[in-house]
């Protein structure tokens, strides 16, 4: 099969494929049919445990045991915190915390 | 669609914006250095618009991976999107003809900008949603474009920027501890996936992750239902 026909082929599998994982419980919980109560109480619950999921996921690849022993993501992160509980602005956590992590990769480690 | 809410979704789509340009523009990079063009990574970011997905891609497409290995590559890296669906049935039930392109649009991002914050005052609840979520993905096709366009990295450093999406998922985890009194949701999903990042390595925690935190937050159910019945 030529290599472009076959890339994309490739593509179409990715979207399809991402498209029908977003729509699933879609289709199969949202007809008209009453949804069940225990994916109601999934749909109450989930969403802090996946931003948890989301926070390790996006820090998944520091290493603790070589420089620089996840320090930068350790203050910026500390510094999303802070800013956030004291000023409850995500737009000015983001930012603050995004400068400063990019100070510390670029400049101190 | 009124003024106030176009402008809301504007301003709640602002923190994802630096953060999908340059990863966006990263991704052009990379398919246009796998040989593949503009056409390219317009087609995927419009079309598949899944920021981990496309980066694995770009070097599926690179080596001329399978079609197999194309659709069990997609289902393990993007099952978590059955997650967000799942906690959006509720708030997308009445988005009405928004709501296929809403579903479609249901990025990591995008989930966490609309799951947390509520819709802010004077803006129409399903007309915000639908256009944080166009906003953003406009933001991931322009990047992606940018990126192939140039071809290069932008003359000054952005080392450092990807941590803007990392900030925006500890902003949107501390902000939604401060709000809620039950935290055993959150510690459940942090420590599970924490716990299963030691024990299956950075490649492959995220499957086991999702079902650690189902079944954990199903042998809870009874318990968690009783203290929300007892604080209503």
């Amino acid at each position: 099969m030529p290599m472009r026909i076959h890339a994309a082929l490739l593509v179409a599998i990715m979207s399809a494929v991402t498209i029908l994982l977003r729509f699933l419980p879609f289709l199969i919980w949202s007809g008209r049919r009453k949804t069940p109560k225990y994916i109601l109480y999934l749909g109450r619950v989930l969403p802090p445990a996946i931003i948890g999921m989301l926070v390790i996921y996006c820090l998944k690849d520091i290493t603790f045991s070589a420089a620089p022993f996840g320090l930068p993501e350790l203050i910026a992160g500390v510094c999303v915190v802070l800013l956030q509980a004291l000023r409850r602005n995500s737009l000015l956590s983001i930012l603050g915390g995004t400068i400063l992590y990019m100070f510390l990769v670029q400049v101190i480690f | 669609m009124n003024r106030n809410t176009v402008k809301a979704a504007l301003i709640r789509s602002i923190p994802v914006m630096a953060g999908y340009i340059v990863l966006g523009t990263g991704f052009g990079i990379l398919l246009r250095g796998a040989g593949y063009g503009l056409p390219w990574a317009f087609a995927m970011s419009l079309f598949i618009y899944a920021g981990s997905l496309q980066y694995v891609g770009a070097s599926m497409l690179a080596s001329g991976a399978s079609l197999l290995t194309g659709i069990l590559t997609s289902i393990m890296v993007n099952a978590r999107h059955l997650f967000y669906s799942i906690s959006m049935i509720g708030r997308y039930r009445d988005a009405g003809r928004f709501k296929p392109y809403m579903i479609f649009g249901l990025t990591d991002e995008v989930y966490t900008l609309l799951v947390g914050g509520e819709v802010p005052e004077g803006a129409e609840p399903q007309a915000y949603r639908f256009l944080v979520t166009l906003f953003c993905h406009s933001y991931w096709v322009t990047g992606s474009v940018l990126g192939s366009a140039l071809g290069t990295v932008l003359p000054f450093s952005t080392e450092g920027i990807e941590f803007s999406m990392t900030a925006l998922f500890i902003a949107a985890f501390t902000g939604q501890w401060l709000e809620s009194r039950d935290h055993i949701p959150a510690l459940t999903g942090l420590l599970c996936t924490l716990v299963c990042r030691i024990l299956f390595g950075p490649g492959r925690f995220l499957i086991p992750a999702m079902l650690l935190i189902t079944a954990v937050l199903t042998l809870l159910r009874h318990r968690m239902e009783d203290t929300a019945e007892e604080s209503q």
